[in-house]
């Protein structure tokens, strides 16, 4: 049963309208969400909206932005005897600088398909009432701020049940020190900011405040459904076309996000975790963007569990990832899209994840034709 | 893995040391972890990633939203 709809064809032509007579420039407007990413592409709302409206997509894919090294240390302690190795299904197939987790898992890893932080703790629990078992498990836990108030119950469920088998390979990122990074590059060329409604769902929306008044750009909270896309893409235009320029953060994911977030969420990420600087693959280090395990659980710190080498991971490609990750380029305008990337030859993670942008346009561009027939709006 | 979805709280569960709750997604039922929505009753709607519910959806909300895109002038 669907709680409401947000998808309807009659809402949508509706909205397209009303940004077509709002539109008298061009604009470019960035999304930094995966889920956002994928709803623009299958149901076309970029072909809906005018010429005009340009749609970029930036770091959004925790999968993309996974560092290289933190792949490498995953297959490390994958291929480590007597470990139980838990991720999302989208990591397994991210290029490391020499293989993947697919192909660790091929060579008899034991790689295990998760769907919420808690499984893995769930196996962990198990383990430890075997007796005589001594295997690990260890939790890949990436995502953003969304994804890491679940990666801290597993870490903080363990601690209580003084749990040895378990531990977490910790690589969570932040999405405001990301957007602070691309938007401090005087050419990033963006006019408005479409934020992540999830992740604001988890952290409320105040830091986003000062993104929009030190860059002077429109940020509107922003759902994942064609209906709550296009009300964040008008807002952004409206405030972009209105003169004088009053520049604003606003909710129009109201009916889920609030200004506050969710407080009992943030009370668990602050008891387990503490920010640190965190490299971003394609972008490089930014300060205070990732989340490492405070002092009192770093017991639970894989990478101080299992002596792993860090040798600094090389990218030797033609992969443009780097702009793409940034909004300086749309997928189909690096060289080696749908040549010689794609997604059964993924040279960047973006290819990989089905939450990467360029994997995304890969996708929908060839259902083309069948794309916006589901939403049938003249243009 | 990003997505966040709703799903109709079935029931709840909370003689365990989580809150937990049997949920609703168009007749899929999952175990959640209630842990984050202490406010979330049976019935009600909630936004649910990676086994987590972490907000609940305001259906009244929804619906006046699109009631006023309702009432948007025709081009
Ligand atoms: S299309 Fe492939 S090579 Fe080009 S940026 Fe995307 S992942 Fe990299």
């Amino acid at each position: 049963m669907q709680a409401t709809d947000f998808g309807n064809p009659n809402h949508v032509a509706l909205l397209v309208q009303q940004i077509r007579a709002k539109t008298t420039r061009p604009w470019t407007i960035m999304e930094v969400c995966g889920g956002q990413t994928h709803a623009i592409l299958r149901y076309g709302i970029d072909q809906l909206l005018p010429d005009s409206i340009r749609i970029v997509h930036g770091p959004g894919c925790p999968v993309c932005v996974t560092p290289i090294e933190t792949i490498d240390q995953a297959i490390q302690i994958a291929s480590t005897p007597g470990v139980i190795f838990c991720t999302f299904g989208d990591m397994l197939r991210v290029p490391g600088s020499d293989g993947d987790l697919m192909q660790a898992k091929s060579r008899g890893a034991d790689v295990r398909i998760i769907h919420s932080p808690m499984e893995a703790y769930q196996l962990a629990l198990a383990e430890s009432n075997q007796t005589g078992s001594n295997r690990q498990v260890v939790l890949f836990a990436i995502g953003f701020e969304t994804t890491a108030p679940a990666t801290a119950m597993a870490i903080r469920m363990a601690k209580e049940k003084n749990l040895d088998c378990f531990s977490a390979l910790v690589c969570h990122v932040l999405v405001p020190p990301a957007l602070e990074a691309i938007f401090s590059d005087e050419n990033h060329g963006i006019d408005g900011l479409l934020a992540a409604g999830h992740v604001c769902t988890i952290t409320g929306y105040h830091s986003y405040d000062a993104i929009c008044n030190r860059f002077g750009i429109p940020i509107a909270i922003t759902g994942f459904e064609p209906v709550d896309l296009l009300r964040g893409i008008w807002n952004v235009v409206e405030q972009l076309e209105s003169q004088p320029r009053n520049d604003r953060v606003v909710n129009v994911y109201e009916h889920i996000a609030t200004i506050q977030g969710n407080a009992h969420a943030q009370q668990t990420v602050d008891e387990v975790f503490a920010l640190c600087d965190q490299t971003w693959r394609g972008i490089g280090i930014l300060p205070q963007s990732g989340l490492k395990l405070k002092e009192k659980y770093a017991l639970y710190d894989a990478q101080k569990r299992f002596s792993i080498r860090s040798d600094r991971s090389t990218e030797a490609s033609p992969c443009r990832a780097a702009d793409v990750l940034r909004g300086k380029i749309r997928p189909v305008e690096c060289p080696a899209f749908g040549s010689l990337c794609n997604p059964g030859n993924p040279l960047g993670a973006p290819m990989v994840s089905n939450e990467g942008a360029c994997a995304a346009y890969y996708l929908y561009q060839s259902i083309k034709e069948d794309k916006s027939q589901d939403l049938e709006v003249d243009r | 893995m990003c997505l966040a979805i709703p799903g109709q709280i079935v029931s709840i569960d909370t003689s365990g040391t989580l809150r937990m709750g049997r949920v609703d997604f168009g007749g899929v039922i999952q175990e959640i972890c209630l842990e984050y929505t202490p406010e979330i009753a049976v019935g009600d709607y909630a936004i649910v990633h990676v086994g987590f519910a972490i907000a609940k959806l305001d259906l009244d909300r929804a619906n006046e939203i699109l009631a006023t895109i309702d009432q948007l002038p025709l081009g």
